[in-house]
């Protein structure tokens, strides 16, 4: 996949790096016992701790680290046994200690790499730098008062994971692919809900351009990020306006910029001059955090499967093609809903059926797996009443249709609705026998080397045994008697 | 090492601390002893030392993930200089 802007002087590439903020999923804040609840009243779970009130001091929390290395796990990345926390100093009314406590110089997690994918199955590795935990800060409110900001500090001192990539993206789609994946992999080890709308997940942009050969020229940084479409938006426009500074004979700044979705464009944040000086140093509350070896193993071993490994399992265990194996586990809760219906049934046609049928049912009806209309559980006593022949594969897209709308077991239905299959022989003989004495000028043509009416043949008996029939039965008993 | 002006304003600045420009050069001297006393340690050979960062503990306690605290919004309002009902007010602030 190459992105490439054509301008009015050669060609240029993009180089995009991104920062991922990741709330870590806890009961308590990183250094406070406050809780971390979405959406309590303002100010309601906030420590003194959290408020930065003198001489209060900061106590890590142990999950937050286990959560941190689970992710580190998770993106095949270096775990540093010790790690250190810094203090990042800066003055804003969101952060009432005037510095936030965060990993710099020695992170909890080394280099690590995602392997994305992009249309058409081809895959590419995006290298991690780092991850990092940090203290999230407080919320203001604007639009309250003329004059004044309001300060919520409920978020103040909720731990995230910066997680930082190497400028290894060269298009837009990488981008979108790389935040997927990450929040994917986020996802299946629990460790952040990656809700961007919620701002659970959020993305700040590296961008900068340059002609095939060079190395890299200087980057701009787009701040706070909301979706992946808006990131995707950002680095395209973004790439465009530095190409047109480059071939106009000016020089890009380094500088922080915003995204204006609504206007399509980025502007000035902080020019160079009044960038952030954070004179970051070590945290002297805190000691370096230490963790074994041996804690580290026992989180691996207890880590759940991952997408890449749960696919490629899919595929050897099951038989899905890699293409939909790579849809069953886009999602957690639909690679769990496949496996107890192909569990011991035919995974081929498990998928077919979870993909098809239970997708256009989902979207028809408006809901998610979680809430499924038809339970994993039934979806595979259905397979079951195939498998065994009770039913034939025509008839269970109706007993399906059913079992959408009335939520009845497939049992229930097929015997309310008289749609067990029909395997006696004498019936379909019968049926063979009234619809060739009905058509006899098609048995003549037919008899007569046109092979293809075999097929109206078919359709016709399945009609007049009202689909029940085995298809398989009619197939044999009409080759029998036509060719007789 | 000698601490310049421009140098000495940024500091202040950055601390978000006003300096008249009278007091430019009195805060310049003072600060430039302190960077002075503290830049003797660097006549320390420790090539090879790695650093020591406390004297008793080696690592960081930890704690376990519950809720013990919070709960407390009137404490923590209680020392604000202004507020309106369960927030801090501040002069506003927009980037």
């Amino acid at each position: 996949m190459s992105y490439i802007i054509e301008g009015k002087t050669g060609s240029w590439e993009i180089v995009v790096g991104l920062e991922v903020h990741a709330q870590i999923i806890s009961h308590s804040k990183l250094f406070s016992g406050a809780s971390t609840k979405f959406g309590g009243e303002p100010n309601s779970q906030v420590s003194l701790v959290d408020a930065a009130f003198p001489g209060m001091l900061p106590v890590i929390n142990r999950e937050c680290v286990a959560q941190a290395v689970r992710t580190g796990l998770g993106l095949n990345a270096r775990i540093n046994l010790q790690s250190r926390f810094d203090r990042k100093n800066y003055f804003y009314a969101d952060l009432p200690q005037g510095y936030q406590i965060s990993q710099f110089e020695h992170p909890i997690v080394g280099e690590g790499s995602i392997e994305i994918e992009l249309a058409g199955g081809e895959t590419r590795q995006i290298g991690i730098t780092r991850l990092h935990m940090e203290q999230d800060a407080g919320k203001l409110l604007h639009d309250q008062d003329p004059t004044r900001s309001f300060v919520d500090l409920n978020r103040s001192g909720v731990a995230l994971m910066e997680i930082v990539s190497e400028p290894d993206i060269r298009a837009p789609e990488e981008a979108g692919a790389y935040l997927r994946k990450l929040r994917q992999i986020l996802r299946y080890l629990g460790t952040c809900d990656g809700n961007m709308d919620e701002g659970s997940m959020r993305a700040d942009v590296n961008v900068s351009v340059r002609k095939a050969g060079e190395p890299f020229r200087t980057r701009c940084e787009i701040k706070n990020v909301n979706s992946i479409r808006f990131v995707m938006q950002a680095i395209e426009i973004e790439a465009a306006r530095q190409v047109e500074i480059w071939e106009n004979g000016g020089e890009v700044d380094q500088e922080t910029r915003l995204f204006d979705p609504g206007r399509g464009e980025t502007r000035t944040m902080r020019s160079k001059e009044d960038a952030h000086d954070y004179r970051y140093f070590p945290d002297p509350d805190l000691l370096p955090l230490v963790i074994e070896q041996e804690w580290v193993d026992g989180l691996k071993a207890a880590l759940p499967e991952l997408p890449d490994a749960k696919r490629a399992r899919f595929q050897q265990q099951y038989g899905v093609p890699f293409y939909d194996a790579g849809v069953l586990v886009a999602e957690q809760s639909v690679a769990d809903f496949f496996e107890t219906v192909a569990k011991g049934r035919d995974g081929k046609l498990a998928v077919t059926w979870v993909t098809g049928e239970l997708f256009s049912a989902l979207n028809r009806t408006g809901r998610t797996i979680e809430n499924s209309p038809v339970s994993a559980d039934a979806l595979g006593k259905m397979l079951d009443l195939i498998a065994d022949g009770t039913i034939n594969g025509k008839i269970a897209k109706d007993v399906f249709e059913d079992m959408v709308e009335t939520g009845e077991s497939p049992d229930a239905i097929v015997e309310k609705k008289g749609l067990k299959q029909v395997t006696d022989t004498g019936v379909i003989d019968a049926a063979v026998d009234a619809i060739m004495a009905k058509h006899a000028d098609k048995v003549a043509e037919y008899r007569s080397g046109k092979d293809k009416l075999f097929g109206f043949f078919v359709g016709q008996v399945m009609k007049e045994t009202k689909g029940k029939a085995n298809p398989a039965l009619v197939n044999d008993a009409l080759k029998a008697k036509l060719d007789a | 090492m000698s601490l310049d002006l421009a140098t000495t304003r940024r500091i202040a600045k950055l601390a978000r601390i006003g300096l008249a420009d009278a007091e430019l050069e009195t805060v310049r001297q003072k600060l430039d002893g302190i960077l002075g006393w503290v830049d003797q340690l660097s006549e320390v050979d420790v090539e090879g030392v790695p650093p020591m960062v406390g004297t008793e503990m080696e690592a960081l306690r930890q704690r376990e993930d519950v809720v013990t605290d919070g709960n407390c919004q009137q404490a923590v309002l209680s020392c604000a200089p202004e507020t309106s009902g369960p927030f801090y007010t501040v002069p506003k602030v927009v980037e």
